[in-house]
């Protein structure tokens, strides 16, 4: 079919296209124009009049827990796609601790066959070590084969130095990047940062250094091996630090930012709501500034949500036994425009860079580039759009964030890719 | 005046006035406790529960006896499971007794935190009777109230806190109650327990026991859990009670000081038995005036309109 | 502003504790096994006054206690204040003695109801006889008065206030008419 988005602003750093004001004109999904289109001129030519909305590359959140094969109460591939779409992603990394883990082709194709029909493509990222035990490596030639775009254990970082090498070295040859949960195993046993809120709350300390400690570790390693080390939801001011030293050596490492680790504090947690616990956990104002500071000046490359759906049952546990993590791709997109764009800390460049250019670098997937006879891979959003966070309209199957009726600057209002769209709530074939 | 709030959680918000309230209050029952008959028809028809998810049957019996001499209803709930992975969700429970048609929860946990969260889930007043390594506010007042009693007054007065400050509620509360009241409290004990912002709440920290006897008034000598000594964070029994145990001969450098302990005591570990039993202890006042003090509470809770 | 009477001044409450202090003599053929107990507040002070004057009539001193009733009224889930507890100080034993029970003023009867209620939870005492310095009528339950200072009938609109030097600075009696409203 016939598809004119008409009157964006298109805008894509990576080709250098900034165009006010144009139609674009698609075809079956791909695009076939760009500029003044007369609409007449195209017979049955479904028309969305988006009159200044932004169409930018596709958004790519490539830190994701889908909870299928294992804990299908809690997400699906299928729901959570759909929440991906909702939240303004063309594409997402699925994080490999399902039950079982993603350490075999076999998985890795049952993720293929229930992602294939969505307009949102799910890109696996493997256990570096078999089940994630941390003892020995899982098979990194066949995972790649496979379709594979990197390697990890997150939940836990890989577990000794020695396995650490070994993956290093072996995904070298593939090319292949270690994300990496940056947290001492002996230092874990705690449920919020450690600091006076945890002397006062009387809960037991995750102390920042842990995180400190296995950054330090992975870059030196990264450095020994020229192996590719990307940090996950990095969270403390010496974590930025150690990496922004790192990339001023020339090490091939890159880091990866949440929106609760710029926008909240563990001042948050004096209510003891379990939306408020995740790990690496909210930290102290000093962090949060520092974080900023590293997306500013390019230290932190991207943003991501790590998304982390949990039952509700789960989440009502006691605040010390209940499980990490809140859900964050329909929420992404809003709080980086509101916190980070509309308070003039990135520009939309930076903003397009850290939420879609940078993570398809990372993974060496291509990024769209706007040409004529590409596929369309589009997010279009409304930058001044001022909307409330209900949960109730979420598409994904969990509920557990924080931020249920916060109000926000900025949204995506549809995505386009694989020949689909989705727009206002529901998808549409193209 | 009453109480500002119909919950007791801990003693971090607590205003002086609320805390001058329960210790006044809880001279009358104090009297109650001399009498032959020690029971008074206040509470009649109250129906308080004992919601107990950790073992502890000193506590658990001084408020029974609280809730008892006050012609209250008692129901004890004990659970030994904290998780609810072994059985039924802390909400379900809760939503349960309270279907009975319960008046009061006291509620004794190893997760910070729950009492507030019973705040949220069900009506009845909550009395955090411990939670986790947050707070214990009965305790800090049953202290603070031994301590009036000795002393006339709280201003002014030099506590420090000994032991495993890092891991105790008592420790919290008491910091917090006696800084209400305008005591100056320090806390001594090996480094490794002592948390590392603990000067943010107006405390001064001692690595050296006899520095703390000698500055201070009263020492509150927190129980060594045995169980820490498996998490590393000091050497060995021997070690501790070494360097840090209560002698009567650390006690010559201050004859006078006053000795607390929550109880349960291990003898020759945080206190020597010649300690335990001598003169400068007033460990079995802080006993009956928990009862005492958990009337007060109970009282001043269970008559709020 | 409410008007009040004074109805009974420094001189007149004196006699009529002076009377009173003869009548439980002559009531209990002397003094022997009798204790005084008066209740909180002005109570207490009147029992001490009796005392005094018993001494100086009788040459004997009887003993003398102080009955806080808070804990025992009936009015906790009715009442919008929660009343302040005080201590009661009882020293000697009450069993097998004649107590006589001293309190300011009599209206429902309720307050009177709660101190024998508390007094029995200090023994089993051999009688109670009470002696109320202002019987103000509207009783809500069958109390009675032994020895009674003085009669005052009121109506609901009308409020009986009794002050005493150790606490308030004067010994009168007064008889306030309230607002209607």
């Amino acid at each position: 079919m016939n598809l004119i988005l008409k009157d964006v602003n298109l805008f894509n750093p990576f080709s250098n296209i900034d165009q006010k004001k144009v139609s674009v004109l698609l075809k079956d999904g791909t695009i076939s124009k760009i500029g003044n289109i007369d609409s007449k001129e195209f017979e049955n030519a479904e028309i969305f009049e988006l009159d200044g909305k932004y169409v930018v590359p596709g958004f790519m959140d490539m830190h994701v827990h889908l909870r299928e094969p294992g804990r299908e109460d809690e997400e699906t591939i299928i729901t959570g796609s759909n929440a991906a779409a909702n939240g303004g992603f063309t594409e997402i990394a699925c994080m490999p601790n399902t039950s079982p883990a993603i350490d075999s082709a076999e998985i890795i194709n049952f993720i293929k066959k229930h992602s294939k029909k969505h307009l949102v493509n799910v890109y696996p990222i493997a256990a570096a070590s078999m089940g994630r035990n941390g003892e020995v490596l899982s098979p990194i030639a066949e995972l790649f084969e496979a379709g594979v775009v990197g390697l990890s254990d997150d939940g836990v970082a890989i577990k000794t130095a020695s396995l650490l090498r070994k993956v290093l070295e072996y995904s070298k040859m593939y090319g292949l990047p270690i994300i990496e949960h940056c947290e001492d195993e002996t230092l874990a046993d705690g449920a919020m940062n450690e600091g006076i809120n945890s002397t006062q709350l009387g809960l037991p300390p995750l102390p920042s250094v842990s995180e400190d400690l296995i950054v330090s570790r992975d870059i030196l390693m990264a450095e020994y091996t020229g192996g590719k080390i990307h940090i996950a939801h990095i969270s403390t001011k010496k974590s930025v630090q150690l990496v922004k030293e790192a990339k001023q050596n020339g090490i091939n490492i890159t880091a990866e930012v949440t929106p609760h680790h710029f926008t909240l504090t563990d001042d948050s947690l004096k209510s003891y709501d379990t939306n408020y616990k995740m790990n690496p956990p909210l930290r102290t104002e000093e962090d949060v500034n520092a974080v900023i500071e590293g997306l500013k000046d390019g230290t932190i490359d991207c943003i991501v949500s790590d998304h982390a759906p949990h039952s509700i049952e789960e989440k009502e546990e006691e605040f010390q036994y209940a499980p990490n993590g809140i859900i964050g791709l329909e929420t992404m997109i809003g709080l980086s425009l509101s916190e980070l764009y509309h308070k003039k800390i990135l520009s939309l460049k930076e903003i397009v860079e850290k939420l879609s250019i940078n993570p398809r670098k990372i993974l060496k997937i291509s990024v769209p580039q706007f040409s004529v006879g590409e596929l369309a891979n589009f997010t279009i959003i409304d930058l001044d759009s001022v909307w409330t966070v209900d949960i109730s309209k979420f598409k994904s199957k969990s509920r557990n964030t924080p931020f249920d009726k916060k109000l926000l600057n900025g949204q995506s209002v549809g995505v386009v890719n694989n020949k689909q769209m989705f727009i206002d709530g529901a998808f549409v074939n193209i | 005046m009453p109480l500002s709030s119909r919950h007791l959680l801990g003693l971090q918000a607590v205003p002086k006035d609320d805390i001058q309230l329960i210790l006044e209050t809880a001279n009358t029952f104090r009297e109650v406790l001399e009498r032959p008959i020690k029971k008074v028809p206040t509470l009649q028809g109250k129906t308080i529960v004992n919601l107990f998810y950790e073992n502890s049957t000193r506590t658990r019996i001084s408020f029974e006896l609280a809730e008892k001499r006050l012609s209250s209803d008692t129901i004890n709930f004990s659970h030994s499971a904290s998780s609810v992975k072994k059985g039924e969700s802390l909400k379900d429970t809760i939503r349960n007794i309270e279907a009975m048609k319960i008046d009061m929860i006291i509620i004794r946990h190893s997760a910070a935190g729950t009492p507030l969260y019973l705040t949220k889930i069900c009506s009845a007043n909550i009395i955090n009777a411990g939670d986790g390594i947050h707070e214990h506010p009965t305790q800090a007042l049953l202290d603070m109230y031994s301590l009036k009693e000795r002393f006339g007054k709280l201003e002014g007065l030099k506590v420090c806190i000994v032991g495993d400050v890092a891991h105790s509620r008592v420790a919290l509360s008491n910091i917090y109650g006696l800084k209400t009241m305008g005591a100056i409290v320090s806390v001594c004990g090996p480094s490794t327990m002592i948390p590392k912002y603990i000067e943010k709440l107006g405390v001064s920290v001692t690595y050296d026991i006899d520095e703390a006897i000698r500055e201070n008034d009263v020492l509150n000598v927190l129980r060594i859990q045995l169980e820490r000594k498996a998490g590393g964070y000091f050497p060995s029994l021997r070690e501790y009670a070494k360097y840090f145990g209560i002698t009567r001969e650390r006690l010559d450098n201050n004859k006078d000081i006053t000795i607390l302990h929550p109880g349960p005591i291990n003898r020759g570990v945080e206190i020597s038995s010649e300690v335990a039993d001598g003169n400068n202890q007033i460990i079995l006042h802080q006993v009956t005036n928990g009862v005492a003090i958990r009337m007060a509470v109970l009282y001043l809770l269970g008559t709020l309109n | 502003m409410p008007d009040q009477i004074k109805v009974i001044d420094k001189q007149a409450l004196d006699r009529i504790l002076t009377r009173i202090s003869h009548e439980i003599l002559e009531k209990n053929k002397g003094s022997e096994n009798l204790v005084l107990m008066g209740m909180r507040t002005r109570g207490e002070f009147l029992a001490a006054r009796i005392a005094e004057k018993i001494k100086q009539i009788d040459e004997t001193e009887l003993p003398l206690g102080i009955l806080d009733v808070t804990l025992y009224r009936d009015d906790f889930r009715t009442s919008l204040k929660q009343p302040q507890v005080s201590v009661s100080n009882i020293t000697f034993d009450i069993n097998g003695k004649n107590v006589i029970l001293i309190d300011d003023v009599l209206f429902t009867g309720r307050t009177v109801r709660s101190a024998l209620n508390a007094l029995m939870d200090f023994g089993r005492p051999s009688s109670i006889q009470l002696f109320i310095l202002v019987d103000r009528g509207h009783r809500e339950l069958p109390i009675r008065a032994d020895y009674v200072g003085k009669n005052i009938p009121t109506s609901v609109y009308q409020e009986i206030k009794v002050k005493m030097e150790e606490i308030d600075g004067e010994d009168s009696i007064y008889l306030i008419e309230l607002n209607k409203k």
